[in-house]
């Protein structure tokens, strides 16, 4: 085959039309770059044409130059079209063949959790800081003084009977495993005291925390349990505010129609004392059939009433200037009927999969 | 507790038209005494009398012999004619065929029938169903399937005209009332239901029917009737040597606590006893749904008005007793049989009834208000019965009762509290029974020695029960519910003057009567009243903190768990703990539950590894737990201060006495790692906990307490000597130990090789870091300069060591130095190893130039030479 000529319009736009035929034919990146050297290469005719342009004669080579600009523009500007028209497909190609299937467990780590007694004793104290209410702890091994004698516990009460206590060796140590959070109620109070007498700042305090009675362990009980206690005292209080301040708490447990009922009963440390129920929020006392409450239509929480005189006086707080109110229930108690847990034994034992299946939070 | 049959009650208190147990438990439970569960009842059809027209005993291909009866059941017989299949006989009368399998009955006798559609207790349902070769409507019943007792063998037959069969319970269906057809539900009490009820510890009235009438009354509304308002007739002499009186004498000696332990002693004889007497079947009945065992006439009597008034009695056979009667405490070492037939040995405590056998006062004939003595008990040949009605001291006999481990229905009562002014009604209406059943003549003359004191009067403002309750109770409400339960008020204007019943012991200051109001009035009508607390301070910083720990393990893959802090004598053995070790200082349990683990853990991996070991042993492979708790150490466990209560209160310089007494209970963490951190799957390999993710639970540990700390090569059962890091606060206390386990450690209690574990002492840490307040440092916004270093040095030296020599020496430009390789091997040579460090530089206000970062890399690598002989590779 002859040289292409630059002079030679008609044969450039053949060659014109060869090369954008190609280019256009071109399915791949590949096939593109093999048209583009064939029609834009070293060897291309119209590359060869080009060259021959500095030979011509001075008054051709305008003429020539201006047909060659053109020819080379026309197919530079198709290549390049079609160079982007396919890195497009191969990109979305290469996107589709790099789909996974996300199906596949990803995480391999060892997933951990929080115990749902710790979770639910952090949920109800943050009820009460969010009122303003404080949270207080203390010593597990505790005086006698502070379990019994500042609570209003007479020496010889059946409540201090080695049945149900733990006492600490030797007998006349005066030590124990606190059998309530109650003396924390009495050493928060004692913390507190200057600042009620002086600054008139009433008491508001949760006390939260492990306690331990000499009962064997079974489905309903355990010798380790946890509770949660509150003591107000300010002027003025009343069992109307006990009742609002269960009600309170009970609503953010159980939702905003939870009701509490209280019912008259005896703990040394409350005068009046009262038993707390919570109206069924499960069935709200309609199925007699129901599990959660029995079908009675109530569950027993827990114990309250208006705090002993006997008992402030031994905190050094004036019964006849401030009054006070205490309640107290068992969180053990609570995740039962709260979560359904039927048996006491999975709380304690320390099976993984009891925490795990609460997560994080309750 | 308690248990109430509700005829019982009725006698003292109408019941609401309707009311069953559950109502009544209901009525109850608003004034405070809660229930404890329902019996009875059960029985329900066509429980009907029937007299035994015909009875056919046929032997049954087993060898049994059954009766066929044709059984007279009125309204509820087939008409006459060939009954049921397969019987087909044409000339049956009017009546209803049943098989029998008993033989105590005749034909002509009275029975009990069960027919189709009744149901016994136990919700067993009865059919008429073909047995025997024959079809029977029902049952002939025992007094076992009507849940009547177990006294009587065979069925039960009320009556034996033809007086061949023996009458089950004589007397209890009059001859008018035997009908055939008549419903038996009532005739034989099966419709009563018995309560059983919890009473609290200040209530000891509500242990007997008087009582819980009463409660009844003030709930309801409904009139009570006092069954102890009866006259009491003879003379009462108070003069122990009266002449027709047996002696008595109380001589307390050793009052407990400044209280005499007998307060009141009546005595009174009945002459000329049947012994062999039955007690009326009613009485046997109600005795058995209260749940005492009916044993002999003058037993039942003294349970009987025990449980109808709440005054315990005793009855002896006077011929045993040898006067005078000394009340006094007992001799140490002393014994008594109780009628349970145990030797008890007895304290100086123990105040005992004793008589004159062998010496004034010299034989132990009970334990006063506990147990009556064996010896001189009534028998079954006992004609004079002395009965005594004593009053205790609550203290006495509670200590006595818990000494002795033996909690009587007598106890009972006593510990909280009995009527003082109960005894000569309780005495009179019990001989009266017992000489209506069993015959006699009552002394007319009887003891009573009366040393109790009246309840002292209790002043109160009238304004006080609505400003404790937030209800506004009129005076008149006030007065009227003290009243109710039996105080007498004087109210001058605005103030009461309250005097409690002799039955309330527990009523003794202003509260106690405001709960009387709250209760009476009900507390269902309390207003709800959210109290305004002052702003608070939200939680403290070490609550904070804790939960960050707690978090931050869980969200680095270790489940929390709680287990109990008790371990046993050898636990700390197990765990390689040396004899000279804190950890040694234990605190032991003085009524541990189990023998086996009397002591409270001094550290938590004590405990935590039983964690470890139940989910192993429940396949579980990839074990990761924490624990947030305390552990406990002795220190010096003496005696602790006595605290003064009686002027306003405890002392701050008391509590803190107190408080130095007590046991050191630090608060921990730790945990335990067992088995892979990454398990195996289709992206990759596993990858196992190790020592460096024990050593990486202390540094998250210690930075969500935002605190510093310096770690250590450190040797510390029961970790791994080599594998162990300990921790130290920079002021130089102990807070964290983490490694690999020793494995021997691990061997022993059968967890994998290599598993890990940490324990942090919490409280040092956290407090580290109270108050203190982060000051921000500028963010520079220089490019940073980073440099590698490569040292050998001698295979000794603490990597960690290194880097704290690099930082000093780079200066403050040095913002993060950090080994990312260790080599040991032959490039190195034997001894040495090569720790290749990268350091990042960065000034505050300029970019590094090149001579810089030269100076800076020389000043490390000369202070590597001369702190380890580092050479740089």
């Amino acid at each position: 085959m002859t040289d292409l000529s630059p002079l030679d319009g008609d044969a450039v736009e053949a060659a014109v039309a060869d090369a954008l035929a190609a280019i256009t034919l071109a399915s791949t990146l590949d096939e593109l770059k093999e048209a583009r050297l064939a029609h834009t290469g070293d060897k291309a005719p119209l590359t060869a044409a080009n060259k021959q342009i500095g030979g011509l004669d001075p008054a051709d080579k305008a003429t020539a130059g201006k047909t060659m600009g053109k020819a080379r523009a026309q197919v530079n500007q198709a290549i390049a079209g079609r160079q982007a028209i396919l890195e497009a497909e191969r990109d979305e190609r290469v996107l589709v063949e790099e789909t996974v299937d996300v199906t596949l467990p990803v995480n391999r780590h060892l997933q951990g959790a929080r115990h749902p007694l710790e979770t639910m004793q952090e949920r109800m104290c943050d009820t009460f800081v969010a009122m303003g209410w404080e949270v207080a702890e203390g010593p597990e091994m505790e005086a006698e003084w502070f379990n019994f004698d500042a609570l209003n516990f007479d020496p010889d009460h059946p409540a201090r009977e080695m049945q149900d206590t733990f006492f600490i060796q030797p007998p006349t140590s005066g030590l124990l495993l606190r059998t309530h959070t109650s003396p924390v109620q009495v050493r928060a109070a004692l913390e507190r005291r200057d600042a009620l007498e002086n600054e008139g700042r009433g008491i508001y305090v949760v006390c939260p925390g492990k306690t331990f009675r000499t009962d064997e362990l079974d489905a309903t009980h355990t010798p380790v349990f946890h509770q949660i206690e509150g003591l107000a005292v300010d002027k003025g209080l009343t069992m109307a505010h006990l009742k609002g301040t269960l009600d309170a708490f009970a609503r953010s447990l159980f939702g905003p129609d939870a009701v509490t009922r209280l019912r008259p009963s005896f703990f040394p440390f409350t005068e009046p004392s009262a038993e707390m129920d919570l109206r069924c929020f499960v069935c709200n006392g309609e199925d007699s059939g129901c599990r959660t409450c029995s079908g009675t239509g109530w569950i027993e929480w827990g114990g309250c009433g208006m705090t002993h005189p006997n008992v402030l006086r031994a905190a050094g707080i004036n019964p006849d200037k401030y009054t006070a109110f205490a309640f107290g229930m068992g969180i053990e108690r609570t995740l039962m009927f709260r979560h359904g847990v039927k048996d006491m034994r999975d709380m304690v034992e320390g099976d993984v999969h009891f925490s795990q299946q609460f997560g994080m939070e309750l | 507790m308690p248990k109430i049959p509700l005829q019982w009650l009725a006698e003292s208190v109408d019941l609401v038209d309707g009311h069953t147990a559950v109502d009544v438990a209901a009525a109850l439970a608003k004034v405070g005494l809660e229930e404890e569960g329902i019996e009875g009842g059960g029985v329900s059809g066509p429980l009907v009398l029937g007299r035994v027209m015909s009875l056919v005993k046929e032997t049954a291909s087993n060898g049994k012999t059954v009766n066929y009866c044709r059984v007279d059941v009125g309204e509820h017989n087939d008409p006459a004619g060939p009954g049921h299949k397969p019987d087909n006989k044409e000339d049956y009368p009017s009546s209803k065929g049943i098989v029998c399998g008993a033989h105590n009955f005749h034909e002509g006798d009275w029975v009990v029938c069960i027919l189709p559609g009744g149901v016994l207790p136990g919700n067993f349902q009865i059919g008429g169903r073909k047995t025997y070769g024959h079809w029977s409507d029902g049952m002939i019943c025992s007094a076992k399937e009507l849940a009547l007792g177990e006294d009587h063998d065979g069925i039960i037959v009320l009556a034996s005209p033809s007086g061949e069969s023996e009458v089950t319970y004589p007397g209890l269906v009059s001859e008018d009332q035997l009908v055939a057809g008549a419903s038996a539900i009532s005739l034989l009490g099966l419709d009563e239901e018995t309560l059983e009820i919890n009473v609290t510890p200040d209530r000891g009235y509500s242990f007997s029917v008087r009582g819980v009438a009463r409660e009844y009354s003030h709930s309801t509304g409904q009139v009570f009737r006092d069954p102890a308002a009866i006259e009491v007739t003879g003379a009462r002499t108070a003069d122990a040597l009266a002449e027709g009186v047996f002696e008595v004498a109380i001589e307390d000696d050793a009052p407990i606590r400044g209280t005499v332990g007998c307060d009141r002693f009546a005595a009174r004889v009945l002459r000329g006893f049947n012994p062999a007497a039955e007690s009326p079947s009613w009485m046997k009945r109600r005795l058995d749904q209260a749940g005492m065992r009916p044993i002999s006439l003058a037993v039942d009597v003294t349970n009987y008005v025990m449980l109808e008034l709440g005054h315990p009695l005793h009855a002896y056979d006077l011929d045993k007793v040898v006067e005078p009667i000394v009340v006094r405490r007992a001799v140490k070492g002393e014994v008594l049989k109780t009628l349970d037939d145990v030797d008890r040995i007895l304290s100086t405590e123990d105040l005992m009834v004793t008589d004159s056998a062998g010496g004034r006062g010299a034989r132990p004939i009970g334990m006063g208000g506990v147990m009556g003595g064996a010896e001189t008990e009534v028998s079954a040949s006992t004609v004079d019965v002395l009965l005594e009605a004593a009053h205790w001291d609550p203290i006495t006999i509670a200590r006595t009762s818990r000494r002795h481990r033996l909690g009587s229905e007598a106890s009972r009562r006593y510990e909280r509290g009995v009527d003082t002014q109960l005894a000569p009604v309780a005495i009179e209406r019990a001989l009266t029974l017992m000489q209506e059943f069993g015959g006699g003549e009552i002394d007319d003359y009887w003891l009573d020695i009366d040393n109790t004191v009246a309840p002292s009067s209790i002043a109160m403002d009238v304004a006080y029960p609505s400003l404790i309750v937030g209800v506004e109770y009129t005076p008149d409400e006030v007065v009227a519910a003290l009243e109710l339960v039996g105080c007498s008020v004087d109210r001058d204007a605005e103030s009461l003057l309250v005097t409690p019943p002799t039955w309330r012991p527990d009523l003794q200051e202003p509260v106690n009567l405001v709960e009387e109001v709250a209760r009476l009035e009900g507390y269902d009508d309390l207003p709800s009243v959210l109290p305004v607390a002052p702003p608070g301070r939200g939680l403290t910083h070490s609550q904070r903190v804790r939960r960050s720990i707690a978090r931050t393990l869980a969200e680095s893959g270790l489940t929390e768990v709680l287990t109990y802090p008790f371990m046993s004598e050898t636990r700390l053995d197990e765990l390689g703990v040396p004899d000279v070790d804190a950890r040694r200082d234990v605190v032991r349990l003085a009524n541990p539950l189990s023998a086996e683990q009397p002591f409270m853990r001094t550290t938590m991996l004590a405990t935590l590894v039983d964690a470890v070991k139940v989910n192993l042993g429940r396949g579980e492979q990839d074990v990761a737990v924490y624990e947030l708790g305390r552990a406990y150490q002795a220190k010096n466990i003496g005696v602790l201060p006595t605290v003064d209560n009686t002027d306003g209160g405890i002392q701050p310089h008391e509590v803190e006495a107190l408080n130095e007494a007590l046991p050191g209970q630090p608060r921990r963490v730790a945990g335990i790692m067992a088995g892979n951190r990454v398990r195996a799957g289709w992206n990759g390999h596993a990858t196992a906990w190790d020592w460096t993710d024990a050593l990486a639970a202390v540094d998250r540990v210690v930075a969500a307490a935002g605190g510093s700390v310096v770690v250590t090569q450190g040797s510390r059962m029961p970790w791994h000597p080599g594998r162990g890091a300990t921790y130290w606060l920079e002021s130089g206390e102990f807070v964290a130990h983490a490694g690999e386990l020793h494995p021997k450690v691990c061997e022993r209690f059968g967890l994998p090789a290599c598993t890990v574990a940490f324990e942090i002492v919490l409280d040092d840490l956290i407090a580290s870091t109270e108050g203190a307040i982060q000051a921000a440092e500028p963010v520079s916004q220089q490019v940073l300069a980073k440099e590698d270093f490569a040292f050998v040095v001698a295979s000794d030296v603490a990597a960690g060591d290194l880097v704290r020599v690099i930082r000093n020496a780079g200066g403050s430009v040095v913002q993060d130095a950090r080994v990312f390789d260790v080599y040991t091997g032959e490039q190195v040579g034997e001894g040495k190893k090569s720790l290749a460090v990268n350091v990042v530089m960065r000034a505050p206000d300029h970019t590094l130039s090149a001579d810089e970062v030269l100076a800076v890399r020389e000043a490390i690598i000369g202070a590597a030479e001369a702190e380890f002989g580092a050479v740089l590779r």
